[in-house]
């Protein structure tokens, strides 16, 4: 049993290794210098916090700017700063990784490249480096990481949602390449995307999670046709897309043959990694904070306090639901240690990260009473039309990407080790 | 779990080796079967005493080893899981950070060395009425000679029937509902005019109600200013907030254990339990809220080490989260357990006890999220 002496002893062990860790603070310190004359010189001062357009930047006023900076981005590898350097990225561990987020934040630079990307960045590009072949990585990655290839998903099927695995599109192997039949729905962006990244069925014999393969397709053929689907917000961010006989090369597959369910898994994974930060469905942190408004919208009392002790107790219990994310997401990224991206706690974090966004929406829907019903017009300010379209299009964020009972059978199952539902015991 | 250093776990396994080792849920049991008047075992303290955790907190000047509190959470941590009693924190942690935060130079070299071995329990007595409200505060002290005399009294204070000495939150000016006007003082239990009796409760924990009729003390006996103690005592409840909290994670880690457990092993219907969606998905909820409420705590107890600006802020908000998670987690409990979570015999019934006692201690979660909304400004 340890006394205070061993634990006095102990210590002075652990203070000489904590010596040595500063040698790294001082190379952090040198690269925060390095990327804060980078952005003087290289960030253009009209896009400061312009985030680019869904579309692209190929419109409107600053499209040159976005452009230039784009470019200028790409060079370094800052598009996706932790990829090696050889596909694109920069080679940056996530200390680094996260320097530059915060001088880009601090600059007020959006990094443009995850969003021309579409599901580039954030998805398919970490799969691919885990999963694809050399001569597949040296041909995908750099045109995602420099953002000028776009990639949607193809995963949900009109009777596979939820139950992704019995999808039912079917890729019919021709020798020399593959044909591929069906219907995908909720695919972002595939109206504007180059390449889709595909769950289809390879064989019909096996259970239903074991026929199935990753296919990377161009979009850019006949037997590809998209229809972009008009949501309850009035936006338009997905479609359907259809397969008529569109052709795959043998070498666009990914991973091994029927071994697509696997591969599937680990791009979810990233999928809900990327999804985890609760700033809000657009991913940008209001700069009023919600208790700021409240006061604007429903006034205050003598003493200070909201003029509303029912809202004002629900306001409270949700920020501090949200600082007890933020503090969860800043103890997992410290735990990690270098690999942040994808954790255990994915579906933890996912839940709650959806769950604190809309019940923040719907909030500020309370909040602004009738200034926040409106759809359009000018008795409504700008920023309670968004709140309006904002709150509609967070409903989906607990359905894709695993909807929320989703993640908690993935929590209950694979985290805590219950017994499978229909298991008989 | 925070990103410990070497140190902080091995200090974690020590911890936990020993309560599951010396002072298990079953000492637990056998304390309250025999009903003993401290409601501790003096020989687990003595334990904790020679392991060094009462000095964790204190300088090595004055024999401790200034370890830090997210160091002490650890271990009230693993105490919490086991429901093992003892006045490590209302003593250990509570008595002797009023002592750091606001003892003179002569009050820190005649108290911290004897916190240290044990042989002072000092304890915080602070309410006076059935909620939490340091504010409300009336017991008056008087000046009178060169000292002050106390009148007044206090209810639920912790470890109240061990305690050596009292710190005592008293009116020196003002009106009760002000912060303006109380002062701090350190009080021998022995003291003539105090009298105590032990509240008997739910958790079967030490707890007494302390009745001060014109106790005479010296002018030595002030901690911290005259008329001013309020933001001594309310840096203290926080300190103490953040040690509740790391206990209270703890239980509820105890007692979803118990439950997880009894979902997987459970069958009817022909079938475990725990393969029911409805309930899996509970879990996995009392999971999630866990490792949510786990960061607020532990950002707490780095705040208070690192001296941070915003200590306050965060106490509250572990208290409260800490607080509405261990409350799910405890009625979980017993739900899930079905009739056998019901019986005496079986140790649920003891974490759903202490659960509330815990929530209810230095301000329950309504408390709370007032206070964190009054610190927010809104």
């Amino acid at each position: 049993m340890r006394t205070t002496q061993g634990i006095r002893e102990h210590r002075e062990r652990v203070m000489t290794a904590t010596a040595t860790r500063t040698d790294q603070g001082s190379d952090i310190e040198a690269f925060r210098a390095d990327v804060r004359s980078w952005l003087a010189d290289n960030f253009p001062s009209a896009l400061q916090g312009v985030p680019p357009a869904m579309e692209g930047a190929s419109e409107g006023k600053h499209a040159a700017d976005m452009e230039r900076w784009r470019e200028r981005l790409a060079e370094r590898g800052w598009g996706a700063p932790h990829w090696p350097q050889v596909y694109g990225g920069a080679g940056l561990d996530h200390a680094h990784v996260r320097v530059l987020a915060q001088e880009m934040g601090r600059a007020g630079a959006i990094n443009p490249i995850p969003m021309l990307a579409g599901m580039g960045v954030t998805m398919v590009g970490p799969t691919i480096l885990e999963y694809g072949t050399e001569e597949q990585k040296q041909r995908h990655l750099p045109g995602i990481a420099s953002g000028k290839v776009r990639w949607c998903l193809g995963l949900s099927e009109p009777n596979a949602g939820s139950d992704l695995a019995s999808l039912g599109t079917v890729a019919e192997d021709r020798g020399d390449h593959f044909v591929v039949n069906g219907q995908k729905i909720w695919t972002s962006g595939a109206d504007i995307s180059q390449w889709c990244g595909a769950l289809v069925r390879t064989d019909k014999s096996v259970a239903k999670h074991k026929g199935i393969s990753f296919l990377m397709l161009p979009m850019d053929q006949s037997g590809v046709r998209t229809r972009p689907i008009r949501l309850i917000s009035g936006a338009s961010p997905f479609c359907e897309t259809f397969f008529d006989d569109a052709r795959a090369e043998k070498d666009d597959l990914l991973g091994e043959l029927n071994d697509g369910w696997n591969v599937i898994k680990r791009l979810l994974q990233h999928e809900r990694a990327s999804q985890t930060s609760a700033a809000g469905p657009g991913g940008r942190q209001k700069p009023e904070g919600l208790h700021d408004i409240a006061k604007r919208y429903v006034g205050v009392d003598t003493s200070g306090r909201l003029d509303d002790p029912d809202l004002r107790a629900r306001l409270t219990q949700h920020l501090m639901d949200a600082a007890a994310h933020k503090l969860t997401a800043e103890r997992i990224a410290a735990e990690a240690r270098g690999n942040p991206e994808v954790s255990a706690a994915a579906s933890i974090m996912k839940n709650s990260a959806t769950g604190i966004s809309q019940a923040r929406s719907e909030l500020m829907l309370e909040i602004m009473g009738q200034q926040g019903l409106g759809w359009e017009g000018d008795v409504f300010a700008a920023d309670e039309l968004s709140t309006v379209r904002e709150w509609l299009w967070g409903k989906a964020i607990s359905i894709y990407g695993g909807s929320a009972e989703v993640q908690k059978n993935i929590i209950s199952k694979n985290i805590l080790g219950l017994p499978e539902t229909t298991q008989k015991g | 779990m925070a990103a410990l250093s070497e140190e902080q776990s091995l200090i974690r396994d020590q911890a936990k080796s020993w309560v599951s080792e010396k002072a298990p849920v079953r000492k637990f049991r056998e304390m309250r079967d025999a009903r003993i008047g401290q409601a501790y075992a003096p020989e687990a303290f003595s334990a904790m005493v020679d392991m060094g955790w009462t000095g964790i907190l204190v300088p090595e000047a004055y024999g401790g080893s200034d370890l830090g509190y997210l160091t002490f959470g650890l271990i009230l941590e693993e105490l919490g899981r086991q429901l093992t009693a003892s006045p490590l924190l209302a003593s250990g942690l509570v008595g002797t950070s009023a002592i750091l935060l606001g003892g003179n130079e002569e009050q820190k070299q005649a108290w911290l060395p004897n916190l240290v071995d044990g042989s002072a329990i000092l304890t915080l007595a602070v309410d006076e009425g059935p909620r939490h409200a340091p504010e409300k505060t009336a017991l008056a002290a008087s000046a009178s000679g060169d000292g002050f005399v106390l009148d007044g009294s206090k209810v639920g204070v912790l470890e109240g029937m061990a305690a050596t000495a009292f710190v005592v939150a008293a009116r020196t000016s003002g009106e009760p509902g002000s912060d303006q006007g109380i002062s701090l003082f350190l009080v021998p239990a022995d003291a003539k005019g105090v009298t105590r009796s032990a509240r008997v409760t739910a958790d079967s924990r030490g707890y007494a109600d302390v009745t001060f009729a014109k106790v005479e003390i010296g002018s030595d006996a002030l901690l911290g200013s005259l008329d001013e103690g309020f933001e001594l005592l309310d840096t203290l409840l926080d300190r103490g907030r953040a040690g509740l909290a790391a206990e209270m994670l703890g239980i509820a880690g105890g007692a979803f254990a118990m439950t997880l457990d009894y979902l997987k092993t459970r069958k009817q219907f022909g079938r475990v339990i725990g393969s029911f969606q409805a309930l899996g998905h509970r879990a996995a909820d009392m999971y999630s809220g866990m490792e949510l409420a786990r960061s607020c705590v532990e950002a707490a107890l780095a705040a208070i080490d690192a001296d941070a600006g915003n200590v306050a802020e965060l106490c509250s908000l572990a208290k409260c989260k800490m607080g509405d998670h261990l409350h799910l987690v405890s009625n979980e409990l017993i739900q899930m357990h079905g009739g056998i979570g019901m019986t005496d015999e079986y140790d649920a019934g003891f974490y759903l006890k202490r659960a509330r006692a815990m929530e209810t201690i230095y301000g329950n979660q309504a408390f709370h999220r007032e206070r964190y909304a009054r610190l927010l400004g809104y």
